[in-house]
């Protein structure tokens, strides 16, 4: 008899920093790159090379880590559009787009994207905030 | 050209682990080459093993229904060499599984000594996902696999724990 199965779930109340320094450790490992090459705005396929496959190795690594059950649609949305003129028109998203994109990503800071929203400038947006922002929804405090 | 690089299942549990071994003979053609008069299996080859071990371990948890492709594979290590009448014993453990794909950590020993080791992430791919024309959208699990298969079925069954 263990009694861990008695235990209460450990009431997980993570700090920003905390997160970061392990989801720039999970980084490190998944993409193979240097502890100082990882900051909150890196971005994880322009700053640090993560190719598709990468994401889901990511997303493998951070439930581990954390100890979560992460739908890959939380942090990194395949298709979001599928092409729907209503979101993106000359190969920009319109406003009624940002505000869908907004939804679906609500843990991406938009601020530089609105400025220029490039459907091609959308990967930019998964940065390494983005990820400890979702995390700290999850598994911070307040 | 064959490319079954396992000889045997000698354990295996659904959905945690699988063991296989694979005898080194010098009749094998890559000891021609690799190196002419230093005869070593290929550290590619060793990890193609490993990983063949741990993909037949994922494909199992879905009755084989989907196509498990090697994706990545980080931290390899290799510590010494391998040579012709020596035995790999490959041993795969799940870590994790899902509809995207799954990872396996897994080691390579001969006898007790350990002599490679990697982690290895597999993709889960669904017949949209390939190109276009392939004629049989289960294209992973076929052919002398199934012989392995049959083998890796027996090996669970045997140890009691039915799939």
């Amino acid at each position: 008899m263990t009694e861990i199965s008695f235990r209460e779930p450990e009431k997980e109340t993570m700090t920003h920093d905390e997160i970061f320094a392990k989801v720039r450790s999970t980084l490190v490992d998944a993409l193979n790159v240097d502890d100082n090459e990882v900051s909150p705005t890196s971005r994880l396929k322009g700053d640090l090379n993560a190719e598709s496959i990468d994401f889901l190795d990511i997303v493998f690594r951070l439930e581990r880590q954390f100890g979560l059950t992460i739908p890959r649609e939380d942090l990194f949305p395949e298709s979001i559009f599928q092409g729907d003129p209503k979101f993106v028109a000359g190969g920009k998203i319109t406003p009624d787009g940002l505000v869908e994109l907004q939804s679906k990503m609500p843990y991406a800071d938009l601020t530089e994207f609105r400025k220029d929203p490039r459907l091609d400038k959308m990967e930019d947006l998964f940065t390494v905030d983005l990820i400890v922002n979702y995390l700290q929804s999850r598994v911070g405090g307040k | 050209m064959r490319w079954t690089w396992i000889d045997r299942f000698v354990a295996f549990e659904p959905r945690k682990s699988a063991v296989a071994v694979k005898n080194l003979s010098l009749a094998e053609d890559h000891f021609a080459d690799h190196f002419p008069g230093f005869p070593v299996m290929p550290a590619p080859l060793i990890l193609e093993g490993l990983a063949q071990t741990g993909g037949i371990l994922v494909g199992h948890a879905n009755n084989f229904e989907k196509n498990v492709v090697l994706a990545k594979m980080t931290n390899a290590k290799f510590h010494r060499e391998t040579t012709p009448g020596e035995q790999l014993t490959y041993t795969t453990t799940l870590l994790q599984i899902n509809d995207t794909g799954a990872q396996v950590v897994g080691t390579v020993h001969v006898g007790g000594e350990l002599v490679a080791e990697a982690e290895i992430m597999f993709a889960h791919i669904n017949p949209a996902q390939l190109p276009a024309g392939m004629p049989d959208a289960k294209f992973v699990f076929s052919g002398e696999l199934a012989y392995l298969l049959k083998m890796a079925e027996a090996t669970a069954n045997a140890a009691g724990k039915p799939s």
